[in-house]
């Protein structure tokens, strides 16, 4: 019984790491209807710059945090100057390949300016297991404790920003309808530089939250993978969704790869998320939370 | 006009009630369509009439009713059902394939007309080759009749609104229909044009036969083309009778100049 | 005034119907069809045929498959990879089991247990479009890899998970496995892209093919001229793996000699392919080819450059092409989403007026 605890809570976790990069995604596509499939890069990319300033330059932590998100933001900015704007009536499937194309130059860019090696990144973020439930038994990590927790306000945070601020519902109206949004005034080129920085910095704390567990490395990148079928379970337009849809791939992933790994031989997490996404796919394609796609003639 | 050669029965709708979710889009209606007429539905915006050609057609389902063509009864079915029993259809926003041209599109309208399999397909010799001929000389009489032949190669999509819902009409007639169901055909169009589709609607029905069956907003063309009128409103039936009788019904006129109803 | 349509007039439907009715269009293809089988085997040496000719041929015939999906149909697949494993790892077990077929046969086979699978694959799609289709052929992609990395069965349970293909011959001469005669290899994927070509060709300008960008285009009013759906799609999806799953035949058999499921055929294969069609022209036999050719040359060309040309450090250049192919797929998108196939088009328009300028 503990031991099925422990795998759940453990899934949890994982599914929570899952949902700060999903947020990423959920955030753009929001807002201009693009799926970005460089969102996992981008985490990389933050997570290294992250590391380079800290280790190159010798920045503290704080002032290499705050380096980052302006990085992050002039990325945004270029993004949206060099690509968006030229892209802006195309299909969906131009614009998801597109953003494949951006994570190619995003990763040689990264591994240029930055290294490909692995690094460590530590920022302090306590780590270890976390002593009370240590002692009943279960191995919590603190690390991704902290994780939960910053997701948590990350939420809050966007949820706020999004109900409440003048820009938050200049983006709610942008999501709903390119052109009306226009015709009162929204600037669509501002707005999207808004959200991808927005996505830039929860890419950023993705990749400090990864990077601490795992090193920066190369396979950060291809979490994004991984948020697919998470959002599919969630819905592409859902903040709330990510989150669930995280937490259920978390738990589930990691359910079927210790009871029923051994079976067929194991690494079943490579494929089980996809095949849990193709299940919603068939029955519920809005996912838990998304909007339901109505087709009229 | 030609000595009218109207038959029987050939489209029988009975009791049909539409709802999607707790709107009600067709409340009960009730009426036929008979071979040889042309049929006219018309009534305000909103009223369910395209509605009522996609239960015909099959795109809806209802939840009550029943439809019966050609003497087969059902409550619903699928629309490439009702296309191989013999309906076709143009749509009020143009339903046409835009990535293909005007030629492509009307010999996509004899698909059903055309039977040979995926290997002879492959090798295009043979049964295949010559079915592609037959059809294509079918598709060039449409086009003949429809006097599009100086567009046959060009993209759908590149061409201007009034042409476009002929090439729709084009496709729709290459099925060889029994029915036909148009929905607001001449939508858009200036007086020529109107003019235009109307004769071609007339000597569709003249010269094949075919039982038309269409939506329309203009009434001078209602009234003149038409062997009978159903009106809508609201989802439901007002009347359904000759042209000259409905001219003159109070409802109808109370429907139309907006006299609210309980 | 070279490529002049005038009175070139066609007296039949079936001239105008023919593959190719314009008269230089067919001097043209006469010509590349002579230097294709009868100059280049010529001129064939080690490294022209493995880095270049017989990866453009086999990707080509890829391409060629997944734009009768994505391209002629609609359907947006992101399985590549995965059923190039399938027609790589089909064909192996047929070679072993089965060599007395003889290896054509074999590869055919192995396209239509490919295209059973596709086909198989293939069911979402009648239930979601688009990007979401896309995500649903990602689940087929990570399976299947993951199957032939760990079921044994499949790679006869080879210690290292690597197939080996053994040599087997066609008309007496060698062709699979790392003996296998340089002209006899080349001649035979040649003819089978050449052939498949000319396959894709007909079903595209036919019945099939129109019902299948029918559906691409309108798939409800598809529905009206009595398309049904269910087969359509599935017919794209089954035709589309067959092409691919030879393909990835070719490539394990003929091309490679041996292969490892995830370095093979992982999922950036399925988006090279993809950028193939996207780059060559979506719904083109001939950017089937632009486009293969273009992605396999454009590295080849670009180490080149840097590493012979500039002296760069191959790590670096290695990253600095990733960055390239990168930027070039943003601006293909951005500059002419329909491909080199258009611009061909395009090129053909001027070539007509010239020297005019319009």
């Amino acid at each position: 019984m503990m031991f099925f605890i422990e795998v759940t809570l453990s899934g949890l976790m994982a599914g929570v790491m899952y949902s700060l990069v999903a947020l990423g995604f959920v955030l753009i596509f929001k807002a201009s209807g693009i799926f970005n499939f460089a969102q996992g890069v981008m985490a990389l990319f933050a997570a290294l710059t992250l590391v380079g300033l800290m280790e190159k330059f010798n920045f503290p932590v704080w002032l290499a945090i705050i380096g980052t998100i302006v990085v992050m933001i002039a990325l945004a900015w270029l993004i949206e100057r060099v690509m968006l704007r030229h892209l802006v009536n195309q299909e969906p499937i131009i614009l998801f390949m597109a953003t494949i194309g951006l994570a190619y130059v995003l990763e040689g860019a990264g591994d240029i300016l930055w290294g490909s090696d692995v690094k460590l990144l530590d920022i302090g973020i306590p780590q270890g297991a976390w002593g009370w439930l240590w002692d009943q038994g279960i191995y919590v990590e603190k690390l991704e404790l902290f994780a939960a927790g910053t997701a948590a306000i990350l939420v809050i945070f966007l949820a706020v920003f999004f109900q409440k601020t003048r820009v938050g519902r200049a983006l709610r109206a942008v999501a709903d309808d390119h052109q009306a949004a226009l015709s009162v005034g929204i600037s669509l080129n501002t707005i999207w530089v808004v959200v991808w920085s927005v996505s830039g910095i929860v890419a950023l704390v993705a990749g400090i939250m990864w990077g601490s567990k795992s090193g920066v490395q190369f396979s950060l990148s291809l979490i994004a993978l991984k948020a697919l079928p998470v959002l599919i379970l969630g819905g592409f337009t859902s903040v709330p969704g990510a989150i669930v849809g995280g937490m259920i791939i978390g738990v589930g992933e990691k359910l079927a790869e210790v009871y029923f790994g051994p079976m067929v031989g194991g690494a079943i997490e490579n494929w089980f998320a996809y095949m849990l996404a193709l299940a919603f796919l068939l029955f519920r394609p809005q996912g838990l939370f998304g909007d339901k796609i109505i087709e009229r003639v | 006009m030609t000595e009218r050669n109207i038959g029987d029965v050939i489209l029988k709708v009975d009791n049909i009630s539409l709802s999607f979710g707790v709107m009600k889009v067709l409340d009960d209606i009730s009426f036929d369509v008979r071979q040889g007429e042309i049929r006219s539905i018309i009534g305000p915006n909103g009223a369910g009439k395209s509605s009522m050609l996609n239960v015909i057609n099959g795109f809806y389902h209802p939840q009550q009713g029943s439809i019966t063509f050609k003497g087969n009864t059902r409550k619903q079915m699928a629309p490439h059902v009702a296309a191989s029993q013999g309906i076709a259809r143009t749509f009020q926003n143009i339903a046409l394939f835009k990535g293909m041209s005007t030629l492509d599109n009307i010999m996509t309208g004899r698909n059903l007309k055309m039977k040979t399999n995926l290997f002879w397909q492959a090798l295009h010799i043979g049964p295949a080759r010559t079915e592609e001929i037959e059809n294509r000389e079918a598709a060039e009489r449409i086009i003949d009749f429809l006097d599009i032949q100086a567009i046959r190669k060009k993209p759908v999509g590149k061409l201007p609104y009034g042409l476009q819902k002929r090439v729709e009409l084009g496709r729709a007639l290459a099925a060889e229909p029994d029915l036909l169901l148009l929905d607001e055909p001449m939508a858009g169009m200036n007086s020529e044009e109107k003019e235009d589709m109307c004769r071609f609607i007339i000597d569709v029905n003249d010269e094949f036969g075919t039982t038309i069956t269409l939506i329309e907003h203009d009434m001078g063309v209602v009234m003149d083309l038409s062997d009978r009128v159903l009106v809508l409103d609201y989802g439901k039936q007002l009347a359904d009778d000759v042209p000259d009788k409905v001219r003159t019904n109070q409802t109808v006129i109370d429907a139309y100049l907006g006299v609210p109803h309980e | 005034m070279i490529y002049r349509e005038t009175g070139q007039f066609k007296s039949s439907y079936e001239s105008d119907q023919a593959l190719f009715p314009i008269k230089q269009d067919r001097y043209v293809i006469l010509g590349v069809l002579i230097v294709t089988f009868g100059v280049v085997p010529g001129l064939l040496n080690e490294y022209w045929l493995n880095a270049i000719l017989l990866p453009f041929l086999i990707y080509a015939l890829a391409a060629l498959g997944l734009n009768i999906l994505t391209g002629y149909c609609g359907q947006v697949s992101l399985g590549t990879g995965g059923f190039m494993a399938v027609g790589a790892f089909s064909v192996y077990k047929l070679m072993i089991a089965f060599p007395e077929l003889g290896f054509i046969p074999l590869v055919l086979l192995s396209g239509v247990i490919t295209a059973a699978v596709g086909a198989l694959f293939g069911l979402p799609s009648l239930r979601i479009k688009g990007f979401y289709l896309a995500v649903a052929t990602l689940a087929a992609q990570f399976f299947l890899i993951w199957l032939f990395n760990k079921v044994g069965w499949f790679f006869n349970y080879n210690a290292s998970g690597m197939i080996n293909s053994p040599p087997m011959t066609v008309f007496g001469v060698i062709i699979t496995g790392p003996e296998g005669d340089m002209t006899g290899k080349y001649y035979l994927v040649a003819t089978f892209v050449a052939l498949f070509a000319l396959v894709a060709k007909n079903l595209a300008r036919g019945r099939i093919g129109r019902n299948w960008m029918a559906i691409r285009d309108m798939d409800i009013a598809a529905e009206l001229i009595g398309v049904r759906p269910l087969i359509a799609k599935l017919s794209a999806f089954a035709v589309s793996s067959f092409y691919i799953g030879m393909a990835g035949a070719l490539y394990f058999a003929v091309w490679l000699g041996s292969a490892e499921p995830t370095e093979a055929f992982d999922i950036n294969q399925s988006f090279l392919v993809l950028f193939m069609i996207i780059i060559g022209g979506l719904g083109s036999v001939l950017g089937s080819f632009l486009g293969a050719g273009f992605m396999v040359l454009m590295p080849i060309l670009l180490k080149n450059i840097m590493v012979d040309g500039f002296g760069t450090d191959a790590a670096l250049a290695a990253h600095i092409e990733i960055i390239t192919v990168g930027v070039l797929i943003i601006g293909f998108l951005i500059v002419e989403p329909h491909g080199l196939a258009r611009l061909w088009r395009i090129a053909k328009e001027k070539i007509r007026l010239w020297p005019f300028p319009h």
